[in-house]
């Protein structure tokens, strides 16, 4: 066992290990010397760029990116300015920081994205340091300006900068500084001298850390941990001061004996670790530093750079990669010289138990006397976690499913959890792809940005397994992981368009939740109209399709695929931009060959645009519509030569769509506004505007019996509405006698049972009485009892021998008063039923 | 408050909480105290879903109607338009946002589009130059509102006229937008069956989406087996004939909008002993009908003609638990009658809205009056007698004289039409109608019944009737006309060959025998007309459409049929003696009368079959067809 404690160092109650990531797959003239060198943590890419040598101006130097084994990705030559800086983004963009305040981006593969400027006085008064940084709120950059000035922008995706205010009495470049994120804004901490000053929007505030040596006069370095929770300082007398970020607690402070200031200095706390530690790197020498007064010292062979990390600090040199870290505590447990510990002891039964002894039983029965097995085998998983080499791990996890034997209800999700993460684990860590990720650090950015960061870096098929291996949704995982590949293919420029629509769609097939409109768009971003259109033929939403047909101006094809999506709004909105765009004739002609569209713009003109519609008929040669159309025209009018003229447009109209009806019924229209106009002129009444009918009986009322007559004629009204329309207009005005003559006139054709109702209407019985006798027999029973004449209607019923009658007769007598009419209507129905 | 959506076949509650918690959300996005300024249109719906307590929860403090001009003073943070995706409606915000007062504290602007946001009416604003004011641009999406139990409604007033009419397919869009809200709550439906056009499109959509959300299928238990689309005009006849259910009744006569009815106030005035009779009261009583209410739910479906009966039953069960007071002797049972108590008033004033509502159904149905000692003010005072023989009044006058002469004359030609006889001729009862100058509407209801009955009318009888009625209700209506020609309501006959008889004894939608008490048939609900629409829902159950084919063939549009495919796992597996669950979608509106006929389907004993409603708007003969006239207003000469 003594070989995995190995590279184990004690500090105070813990210990410290190096374990060794990589032997670097790069080649470098010098190591890392004279270089600039940017590496992202979770384990992400390297860049490097050698120093300008300012002497020469003409040789250019180069700049690398590689994995973190040291894999090249990217090399190109530097052509810009002065890079002051590197570093990178979340997103795996490389920022180079130049000196004039010009930041550059690229991404991973070395290609150009954008740039933008941190400030205009940057190029007059250069940048001094600049510094990137992570925060909750994405990648910042904080600047120090040739005034001695701090610039910071939190968020490069949301550029805003902020000029932070004047540090009182500073001569010169402070002695160190960092990037602090406080009460969700970023601050930046300076040392001038013997003062320290915290700056952020607002304001300038000196501070003091509590119980800062009195031996120091200056601090010459300061380092922040990832978390932001704490600082350290490296003092001209050779102390390292650790505490909060708040510069509030003191957690300890250590002697270093060294007094050049160091090269670099990190945080090397791991989540739920024993103490705070921070690692001092000068130029041959490494340092831990923790909360007692001792240290672990290192020799360094070659040039070195720090990368912290959430649960360690990362050490590249020209040669090695390593992770120096405090042993997690599962581990400790394990693998300490004479640990007594559950896990240990279980991990010692299955040795036995491998080499066939019984000295296995011995210790398990150990263990499972202090009911310790459970705990045994959750130490192993848990430790077999932060074990680097697979063999370790699988010896761990061995270990933990030989005790699981002798569990019985032990949850599996633990240990299946643990196999499954490290699977991903080895994967990602393999030398090819050069993710040293922790499993603190894997849990901390999820599989999804993982799964990101593959995709980045162009590991589709890597990706696609660890998706498919994990059983992650489709959404989030195959097909965004599909969608990029495809995104990638299209910008394929030696491919042609057939091929690359071909292979994509083969390969993504019907998985679930491809964009292929997202595709197409990056196609067309490339300039790749043609295989975009190809591309959207896959997309099975019509919608989305339609923006990037509009983008591309297809918008002939954007209208059939709006329509076809059963959007109307969509429709309305490719209708919009196609009037926009096209002369009103191509515009016309295109709705004419999509009927849904120009029923919707139809409508939408019907509203807004009534004189469009017009020309929308008047194109297509409806003339029934047109014809409607001036109806509709007419009552907008209030003149009355143009509403004839309008309604003889409409006539026109309808005659050429042989529509006779409307034609003729429009011809009558006018000729009746004409003849009210006659009438208002001749009699002063308002009749203008009312119906054929409503004239008719104005006038009758009035006595216009002349006129009246005429307008019957004239307009051939039916001799029985006309015979309503007097009797009504007559009994309105209750003018008995002229009813009585027009009755007698000639035989009514609406019978005489009307002339009784109307008559009761009018509360006029007796006039009623007048022509009850007129009325057809089987009218009779009604008109007696519209009258109120029971006896007669009973006589009528009788004698029409109908049982409905009878009954109606019946139900309208009451039976105390007509009492004798009962009876008869009784015995009739008696004698008809004996029929 | 909403139980009654959660006691169906279906719980429909589970819609109405999702619709109500995306309500919330939004409230609360807008942080601080709002005023709601509501396109009139949307209110009805909206109380479907929400009251104003709800609102109040989340310091909506004023509510405003959208009109041009200055919006009302109010001391609020954020002023909120509940708006349709209209542009009139965009113009009228604009107005409002333009004209805010610059000098008062600034208010914080927010628009939400019912049911969905529309690019359109974004660049409307735009032009107009007040979208940048808005913080919230958001949408709504309100497709189907639970209305009942097993009825959902879209409440879309103008759905009929823009689908068939205009050739506007919005709603339909809507409509399958809907269907997919309710498939990833109630799970895929495995069957779907349409008849019509319409029906074709909004499949045709539903099967599009559902590709394109493939990948993100809810794992939920399918709750409905088959889903049966029907176009409107596949029916034309049904909602042109008069409903003679209680509810249909109601709706023909006072109207139910969103639920609710407003009747005329006299005969709810609650009069006591000794007071005068000056004030009764002028506002319409306003009652909300809906299964929440157990006698409401008993009696809605019956004919009217049995509706009689059935409160008079009740009213002696009432009676008679009242009457247990008498009984009551031991503290015991006292305590027990008076913890029913509450329950009880609640059923006996039920039962006195119904009792009024039938009467004021009666005055109009028939010409009797109510004899003078039961004066319908007094029965409250006299309940348990008076009810009772009034009851009994409206029960046992035989149907043929209770009908008074024009509602009953109607019927007569409405059935008189149904059952074919003469309706190639000019009908003389709606020439008189018309001569008299009754309502239009009701004239057009008859004409265009006519008109279906006869597959079209001849050149002669059309432009008789079109000419009678241009005359007589003016010239303005002649667009009107070619809008009921247009959607095929009214129209000339082509082929000799008239159709209908074969449609109506194929599909026997003439019962000479219905029964109105005790109904053994959906033609109960029009007594004796089946129709058209349910019976093809029951042929489509049993025994399958298979055997109408040639009738299908008739009617207008093509009739289908598609498969959704389940996700494994979710096959129902179907106990014995469960009944399977359809969900029947009416595209363009649906009568009182014809879920009337679904529910009696729904509780047939060996039916197998229940069913849920779905349209996209509550109609009768004449809200039907306002919606397709255009009015032209007179000019101001």
């Amino acid at each position: 066992m003594a070989f995995v404690t190995a590279n184990w160092n004690p500090l105070g109650d813990a210990f410290y290990r190096k374990v060794e990531l990589y032997e670097m797959g790069w080649s470098l003239k010098d190591g890392l010397r004279d270089c600039h060198v940017a590496a992202a943590p979770y384990g992400g890419p390297i860049a490097v760029l050698k120093e300008s040598q300012r002497c020469s101006p003409s040789v250019r130097p180069q700049l690398d990116i590689y994995t973190a084994s040291g894999m090249p990705v990217a090399a190109f030559p530097w052509k810009s300015g002065v890079v002051k800086q590197l570093g990178w983004t979340v997103g795996d963009d490389l920022l180079c920081v130049q000196e004039d305040g010009t930041v550059l981006v690229y991404d991973l593969f070395g290609s150009f994205k954008r740039h933008f400027s941190m400030g205009n006085e940057l190029v007059q008064s250069h940048v001094l340091e600049a510094k990137v940084f992570h925060s909750p709120y994405g990648t910042g950059i904080a600047l120090l300006s040739g005034t001695f000035r701090f610039i910071l922008a939190t968020n490069i995706e949301d550029l805003k900068l902020r000029r932070l205010p004047e540090v009182p009495g500073l001569q010169g470049a402070p002695s160190c500084w960092a990037v602090l994120s406080q009460d969700r804004q970023s601050k930046v901490l300076l040392a001038a001298g013997p003062d320290l000053y915290m700056l952020d929007t607002t304001a300038c505030t000196p501070v003091i850390p509590p119980g800062l040596t009195p031996q120091a006069s200056s601090i010459v370095h300061m380092a922040v941990s990832f978390s932001y929770k704490y600082l350290a300082f490296f003092t001209d007398s050779g102390h390292v001061w650790m505490g909060s970020a708040n510069l509030k607690d003191k957690l300890g402070e250590v002697e270093t004996k060294m007094k050049t200031p160091p090269k670099q200095m990190a945080w090397c706390r791991r989540p739920k670790g024993q103490q705070p530690s921070v690692v001092v790197m000068w130029e041959k020498n490494l340092l831990v530093a923790g909360q007692c007064q001792e240290t672990i010292q290192y020799h360094l062979d070659e040039d070195s750079v720090l990368v912290p990390e959430m649960d360690g600090v990362r050490i590249i040199s020209g040669s090695h990669h390593e992770l120096l870290q405090e042993v997690p505590a599962a581990c400790e447990e394990i693998f300490k010289i004479a640990s007594m510990a559950p896990g240990a002891l279980l991990l010692e039964a299955n040795r036995e138990y491998e080499k066939e002894s019984q000295k296995a039983d011995e210790y398990l029965r150990e263990i499972k006397e202090q009911d310790l097995l459970g705990e045994a085998v959750k130490q192993c998983v848990e430790a077999a976690g932060y074990e680097h080499e697979p063999e370790t791990q699988k010896m761990l996890l061995r270990a933990a499913s030989f005790g699981k034997c002798f569990l019985s209800n032990f949850r599996p999700e633990l240990f299946v959890h643990m196999c499954r993460d490290l699977r991903v684990l080895n994967a990602v860590r393999d030398y090819t792809v050069g993710i040293p990720l922790t499993l603190p650090q894997y849990k901390q950015m999820t599989v999804q940005v993982l799964i990101d960061r593959l995709v980045h870096r162009k590991l589709y098929p890597l990706a696609f397994e660890i998706c498919r291996y994990l059983k992650t949704p489709e959404y989030q995982g195959v097909s965004r992981v599909l969608k990029h590949w495809a995104c990638c293919k299209v910008q394929q420029k030696e491919e042609a368009d057939e091929v690359i629509a071909r292979a994509i769609s083969v390969k993504l097939g019907e998985t679930a939740g491809i964009s292929y409109s997202d595709i197409a768009a990056k196609a067309y971003e490339c300039g790749r109209t043609e295989l975009a259109i190809k591309l959207l033929e896959f997309e099975p939403r019509s919608g989305e399709q339609v923006p990037l047909l509009l983008k591309m101006k297809r918008s002939q094809l954007a209208l059939s695929k709006a329509i076809e999506s059963g959007d109307t709004d969509l429709v309305y909105t490719v209708v919009t931009y196609l009037k926009n765009e096209m002369n009103r004739g191509d515009f016309f002609m295109t709705l004419r060959n999509q009927p849904v569209a120009l029923s919707l713009y139809r409508q939408f003109c019907k509203h807004q645009e009534p004189e469009t519609l017009k020309d929308l008929f008047n194109q297509d040669d409806d003339h029934q519509e047109l014809g409607n159309f001036y109806v509709r025209a007419s009552y907008q009018e209030g003149k009355l030569e143009t509403r004839v003229s309008l309604l003889q447009s409409a006539v026109d109209e309808y005659n050429k769509a042989k529509n006779e009806f409307a034609a003729k019924a429009t011809e009558e229209e006018i000729r009746l506004l004409r003849f009210q106009r006659r009438v208002e002129e001749e009699k002063g009444e308002r009749v203008l505007g009312c119906s054929l009918h409503d004239t008719l009986h104005c006038l009758l009322t009035l006595g216009l019996h002349k006129q009246a007559e005429q307008l019957y004629k004239d307009f051939r009204v039916p001799d029985k509405r006309y015979w309503w329309l007097k009797l009504t207009a007559l009994a309105e005005k209750e003018d008995w006698e002229e009813l009585e003559k027009f009755a007698k006139s000639k035989k009514s054709p609406i019978g005489y049972l009307p002339f009784v109702e109307v008559c009761v209407k009018h509360l006029n019985k007796y006039e009623a009485k007048k022509y009850v006798s007129k009325v057809t027999p089987e009218q009779k029973v009604k008109a007696h009892l519209a009258v109120g004449d029971l006896e007669g209607a009973a006589e009528a019923a009788i004698e029409r021998r109908s049982e409905g009658e009878v009954s109606l007769v019946l139900s309208r007598c009451s039976a105390t008063t007509d009492r004798t009419i009962v009876d008869r209507l009784n015995r009739a129905r008696a004698a008809a039923a004996k029929k | 408050m909403a139980a009654h959506l959660s006691y169906g076949r279906v719980n429909l509650n589970i819609l109405r909480e999702a619709a109500r918690k995306d309500l919330r959300e939004f409230l609360d996005k807008c942080a601080g105290s709002k005023a709601i300024v509501w396109d009139e249109y949307l209110t009805g719906p909206f109380g479907l879903i929400a009251q104003y307590s709800l609102l109040k929860e989340h310091e909506v403090e004023k509510m405003f109607t959208l009109k041009g001009g200055r919006l009302p003073a109010a001391e609020v943070k954020n002023i909120i338009f509940f708006v349709r995706p209209r542009l009139e409606l965009m113009d009228i915000i604009a107005e409002n946002v333009i004209s805010e007062d610059k000098m008062r504290s600034p208010r914080d602007f927010h628009i939400l589009f019912v049911p969905r946001r529309s690019l359109l009416c974004e660049q409307r604003l735009k032009e107009r130059g007040v979208l940048g004011s808005f913080i919230n641009v958001d949408e709504y999406i309100l497709d189907l509102i639970p209305y009942d139990g097993d009825l959902l409604s879209m409440e879309s007033e103008g759905a009929f006229r823009e689908c068939y009419l205009e050739n506007d397919q919005t709603s339909l869009y809507h409509t399958a937008k809907g269907l997919m809200t309710l498939q990833a709550l109630y799970g895929t439906i495995p069957q779907i069956f349409g008849k019509g056009e319409c029906a074709r499109h909004v499949a045709n959509m539903m099967l599009r989406m559902k590709r394109e959300f493939a990948g993100c299928q809810t794992q939920v238990l399918p709750v409905f087996d088959t889903l049966l689309l029907l176009d409107r005009n596949v029916d034309l006849l049904t909602p042109l004939a008069t409903q003679l259910t209680y509810e249909g009744l109601i709706d023909e006569i006072y109207g139910i909008n969103n639920g609710y009815v407003k009747l005329p106030p006299e005969k709810f005035a609650q009069k006591k002993q000794g007071e005068g009779e000056k004030d009764l009261p002028t506002e319409p009583k306003k009652l909300q009908l809906n299964s929440a209410e157990e006698l409401y739910a008993e009696i809605r479906d019956k004919n009217f003609n049995a509706v009689g009966a059935a409160l008079s039953k009740k009213a002696k069960i009432i009676s008679a638990a009242f009457e247990e007071r008498h009984n009551a002797k031991t503290v015991g049972e006292i305590k027990q009658f008076v913890s029913q108590l509450p329950h009880m008033q609640a059923a006996r004033t039920s039962l006195a809205n119904h009792t009024s509502i039938a009467e004021l159904i009666k005055d109009i149905t028939s010409r009797q009056k109510i004899p003078p000692p039961l004066h319908p003010g007094l029965y409250l005072t006299l309940l348990h007698f008076s009810i009772i023989v009034v009851l009994c009044c409206i029960s046992c006058v035989p149907p043929y004289v209770s009908a008074s002469e024009a509602f009953f004359d109607n019927l007569t030609v409405e059935q008189e039409f149904m059952t074919g006889v003469d309706t190639d001729k000019v009908n003389t009862y709606i020439e008189d109608c018309i001569a008299q100058k009754d309502p239009l509407i009701k004239i057009l209801r008859l004409v265009c019944m006519q008109s279906v009955c006869n597959n079209g009318l001849k050149q002669k009888v059309l432009d008789y009737y079109k000419r009678e009625i241009l005359q007589t209700y003016g010239y303005e209506h002649i667009l009107t006309l070619n809008n009921l020609e247009k959607t095929g309501l009214l129209k000339l006959q082509t082929s000799t060959r008239n159709n209908y008889p074969t449609i109506r004894k194929t599909l026997k939608l003439w019962m000479e025998d219905a029964n109105e008490q005790n109904p053994n048939d959906i033609s109960y609900v029009y007594s004796g007309y089946a129709p058209l629409s349910v019976r093809l829902t029951q042929l489509l159950a049993r025994p399958g459409w298979r055997s109408i084919e040639e009738v299908l063939k008739m009617l207008p549009g093509p009739h289908f049929e598609e498969r959704q495919q389940l996700p494994a796992g979710l096959h129902k597996k179907r106990q014995q003696g469960e009944n399977r669950t359809t969900l029947v979608f009416f595209l363009g509106g649906v009568t009182y009368a014809e879920i009337a006929a679904l529910r009696f389907l729904s509780q047939m004993e060996d039916g197998g079959t229940e069913y849920v409603i779905a349209t996209t708007k509550l109609i009768n003969g004449t809200t039907w067809i306002k919606s397709l006239m255009d009015r032209l207003e007179e000019p101001p000469f």
